[in-house]
């Protein structure tokens, strides 16, 4: 109980040291050590505090810790009258959803420490004490998000992820691509921002209180807005539009692929693992909320599925061997919120939590091709490199193997969960899904097949003198890692249908449901009755079995699709993409959303900023300089004043005095007779004085 | 007409002690002169029936007060000459002018005062002789200002040593 | 015959060396022996009126006008040792400091 608090302090100690002293003073290996004991310390604690959530009694599910009050009670009003008293502690709650996200990022988050101390060992040597005090500030803040009990405390975390974010994309902010990138993502991020705090003023406002549980059974209490739409859906909505931001689904997503300017490693826990699935962790977070909402239940699967299917078709086309990655994170992002949208919030927090393993295993083992190229980015001048990097193929082909869905890897346990529960719930986004479940399969192997098999092209060619070789021990034992977490992950949640107990679903359930259930499933409504239902109930287990069989034949059908064109007739690409020239100019240009927003917002945002500097120069400045005008000429009349009348009477005094006293000095002689000649006068006087008038 | 002559012989010796104190270039030569003056007056005070007032005139002036004076003119031992410098602004013979004025009109007045020597009555006194009236007022009627008499020299001799201190 | 206006002259004139002496000399020591001088020209007075009006108290202020006269010399002449310590001099016109 006592050590909740301190998981965040310690990145948060680890950041302080390494940018207070660390930037001047420590040796590249110290700053590493220092950000990586502290993560790892973290990371031992969130087991042991993860082991006595499992303790607590049954009926139990939440440790519970404020630290100290940061607002005390502040009475809130309108004009309509008082809306509520804000009080809001710093504290921080565990509960089962908060607990895998506590897992993940410290976990992943240590192993990509370990992985950063060999990976940016070649940066100057301030620039790695830099590099890891944003690395464990990003940690920091990112545990505050989770562990986080209320609204305020969270957002506290979400921007702090934010600013990290930012950092450290512009970590080489020499380069112009990277700081343009970094401040992209920032602009971005700050949209769905302003929607998440106008939600959480909404929340207050409504509720009159941030802390989740609180907000969950009030929210609970109130009627499912299935028919009209109510301020439920409209916090809801907002809410989401935050979440759109941070975890770049439509419309927001386009900062997440400019992102990959950064550092890899920041790539593999940032823009992989954690930070951006802060949105779907909100999302789940607030899933009572959600659920009383169905229309933005519905928004929200229809963005996620569009959004997936959408950067898978992206990602088919790119080239550089990151940025298929990030549309791949773009998509499975997207997979996350369909499934939350189809009210499968656990199935959506299992996939978060595979997703995280092999997404953070392809993205360092895309570190490590790039480590061993020598910063080459470029796919089509890779090739070949199965039997030089021969630790990173075989656990990145783990990876693959695990987003594409292949059993039974964890990849394949959470995607069909989700496809699944989609089923039930919506064929069409189901459809969609297990078109972009074909997809995945089909870019990622034509990744692995860029990049290791085939002859060598371009910079493995170049490097024919030089062997590009294995990247060190720092590295593969984090893709090892990982490797094994991507294939042990899917264990704890084995489906009913496959005689698995479903572990993870019935573990994060609290979590998704009030305490409480006020509003009974039958008035609910089916569309938020099966949110609420414990997954596999209502399906046979034969169709659970069918669509399996259906998921694994869509990823052996990418796979084998991806094999034919890009191993066995390397040609064929090519040809594909010049009969199918349109659309391929398309998908290379990301749909000109790019384009789109250049146009529209950010020209928008340009001309109105030029009219407006316009209108300042000409009325505004025009204003301004008038007034000082008036203000020097009515200086200068006073001072007039100043100079001939006041200053006139001042001098005339002290000219008086001055020359008065120059007269009256000479009676001051010093003499001691010359006084006593004055007194001699004075008896003369008074003697003759008496002498008359006697 | 003894009364006459030793005023006579008195007066001129007082006057003229008088002047060579204030003409001797030599100043240990002043004080000298200024003691023959003092026991000058000292002799005119006995001439005028005031013994008391004559010793303590010798006593005091012409024993103590003189070789005060013949002490600091042997300590202030001059390595220039004391007269050497002039300040024009000093006025000294218009010091001189009014000196003679001064000296005029106190004339005029002790010509003037002789109209008025009505005796007043003599104050009953229960002792007789000169000295014992002295003293038989001062430790009666004249108490007080005794005393603070007494008071004015011990603090000019505190004042006295102080001012000559070297750490001053 | 002697009157008491015989003595006031006698006075008047040592008053008046006394004053001549202050005046002109710029020895300060010689200066201060004018002093004295002047306050035995005020004892003579009043021992004369004393004589003259036949009571003793006219002695009595003699007595108080001598205990003024030898504290006057004792401050004096130690003020003087002390300006004398300071500046080497006993000329009455270097003592003009005190103006301005």
């Amino acid at each position: 109980m006592d050590s909740l608090w301190l998981i965040p302090l310690l990145p948060a100690l680890g950041a302080a040291v390494n940018g207070l002293v660390g930037i001047r003073l420590f040796a590249k290996r110290t700053a590493g050590a220092v950000a990586v004991a502290a993560m790892a310390a973290a990371f031992g604690l969130s087991v042991l505090a993860f082991v006595r959530l499992l303790q607590l009694p049954a009926g139990v599910h939440e440790i519970n810790q404020v630290l100290v009050d940061w607002l005390p009670a502040m009475p809130l009003a309108t004009h309509d009258g008082p809306s509520g008293i804000l009080a809001v502690p710093w504290g921080f709650r565990l509960d089962p959803l908060s607990a895998v996200m506590l897992l993940v990022v410290t976990g992943i988050g240590t192993i990509i420490h370990v992985y950063s101390t060999a990976y940016m060992a070649h940066e100057p040597r301030g620039g790695v004490a830099r590099f890891f005090c944003y690395l464990n500030l990003f940690c920091f803040f990112m545990l505050t998000l989770v562990l986080g009990n209320n609204f305020l405390v969270m957002f506290v975390g979400w921007e702090g992820v934010g600013l990290c974010s930012y950092l450290l994309i512009g970590y080489w902010y020499g380069k112009t691509p990277a700081s343009d990138a970094g401040r992209k993502a920032f602009v971005t991020n700050r949209i769905g921002d302003w929607a998440f705090l106008l939600g959480v003023f909404l929340i207050f406002f409504t509720f009159g209180t941030l802390d989740f549980r609180a907000v969950q059974e009030a929210a609970a209490a109130m009627p499912v807005e299935a028919a009209g739409w109510g301020v439920l859906s409209t916090i809801a909505l907002l809410l989401f539009v935050g979440a759109t931001g941070k975890s770049a689904q439509i419309p927001l997503f386009v900062w997440l692929p400019d992102a990959m300017e950064g550092p890899t490693p920041v790539s593999a826990l940032i823009h992989a693992a954690t930070m951006v699935t802060a949105g779907v962790y909100m999302v789940g977070r607030n899933a009572v909320l959600f659920s009383q909402a169905p229309m933005v239940m519905d928004t929200v699967a229809v963005v996620g599925v569009l959004t997936a299917l959408m950067a898978a078709t992206i990602a088919l086309v790119q080239t550089d061997i990151k940025r298929v990655l990030a549309y791949s994170t773009v998509s499975q992002l997207g997979y996350m919120f369909a499934a939350m949208g189809v009210g499968a919030f656990a199935a959506g927090t299992f996939h978060l939590l595979t997703h995280a393993f092999f997404k953070a295993l392809l993205f360092l083992g895309s570190g490590s091709v790039i480590h061993a190229l020598a910063g080459e980015q470029d796919m089509r001048r890779m090739g070949g490199l199965r039997r030089r990097l021969p630790i990173t193929y075989a656990t990145m082909l783990v990876g693959t193997l695990a987003i594409a869905g292949v059993p039974p890897l964890s990849g394949f346990f959470s995607k069909d969960e989700i496809l699944f529960r989609a089923f039930l719930e919506n064929r069409i986004v189901w459809a969609l899904a297990a078109l972009t479940a074909l997809l995945t399969a089909f870019y990622m192997f034509r990744l692995m097949a860029m990049t290791f098999f085939g002859g060598g092209r371009g910079a493995t060619a170049d490097a024919g003198s030089g062997r590009p070789g294995e990247s060190p021990a720092a590295m593969t034992g984090p893709l090892i890692a990982l490797a094994a977490g991507a294939v042990l992950a899917g264990f704890i949640g084995i489906p009913g249908a496959l005689g698995g107990g479903n572990a993870i679903e019935h573990f994060l359930e609290p979590s998704f449901s009030a305490s409480l259930p006020v509003v009974p499933p039958a008035a609910a409504g089916p569309d938020a009755s099966a949110g609420h239902a414990a997954g596999g109930a209502p399906a046979s287990d034969g169709l659970a079995l069918g669509l399996m069989l259906f998921s694994v034949a869509v990823a052996g059908l990418g796979i084998a699709g991806a094999y034919r064109v890009y191993v066995q007739r390397p040609g064929l690409a090519a040809v594909l993409a010049e009969r199918f020239a349109a659309p391929h100019r398309l998908l290379t240009h990301q749909y000109y959303v790019d384009a789109l927003y250049d146009a529209t917002v950010v020209n928008g945002t340009r001309a109105t900023g030029r009219a407006l500097a316009a209108v300042d120069r000409r009325v505004v400045d025009g204003t301004v300089a008038g007034a000082s005008r008036l203000t020097v000429l009515g200086a200068w009349v006073a001072s007039l004043t100043d100079r001939t009348l006041v200053d006139g009477l001042v001098n005339l005094l002290g000219w008086v005095s001055q020359e008065g006293s120059f007269g009256f000095r000479r009676l001051q002689t010093g003499l001691v007779q010359n006084y006593a000649l004055l007194m001699l006068v004075g008896i003369v006087l008074f003697v003759g004085v008496y002498l008359v008038v006697r | 007409m003894g009364e006459v002559v030793g005023f006579y012989v008195l007066a001129t010796l007082i006057l003229v002690f008088a002047g060579l104190v204030i003409t001797a270039r030599n100043t240990t030569h002043s004080v000298l002169f200024l003691m023959m003056d003092f026991l000058s007056v000292a002799a005119l005070y006995v001439l005028l029936g005031a013994e008391f007032v004559a010793v303590i005139q010798i006593l005091v002036y012409a024993g103590g007060i003189v070789v005060l004076y013949l002490f600091v003119v042997m300590l202030v031992n001059l390595k220039r000459p004391p007269e050497s410098y002039r300040d024009p602004r000093r006025q000294g013979k218009l010091g001189v002018v009014l000196a003679a004025a001064v000296l005029v009109e106190m004339v005029a007045v002790a010509g003037y005062s002789r109209v008025a020597p009505a005796p007043v009555a003599a104050a009953v006194s229960p002792v007789v002789g000169n000295t014992e009236e002295v003293g038989w007022l001062l430790y009666t009627q004249y108490l007080i200002p005794f005393e603070l008499a007494s008071m004015l020299l011990l603090v000019a001799m505190v004042g006295a040593i102080l001012l000559s201190k070297r750490e001053l | 015959m002697i009157t008491e206006t015989h003595y006031l002259v006698l006075s008047a004139a040592l008053f008046a060396i006394g004053v001549v002496g202050v005046m002109v000399r710029r020895n300060i020591v010689v200066v201060f022996m004018s002093i004295e001088l002047m306050l035995n020209a005020v004892n003579i007075n009043l021992v004369a009126y004393s004589h003259h009006l036949q009571h003793t108290v006219g002695q009595v202020f003699a007595v108080f006008v001598i205990a003024v006269a030898a504290a006057e010399a004792a401050v004096g002449l130690a003020i003087l040792l002390a300006f004398y310590r300071n500046r080497e001099t006993v000329n009455i016109d270097d003592m003009n400091l005190m103006k301005w």
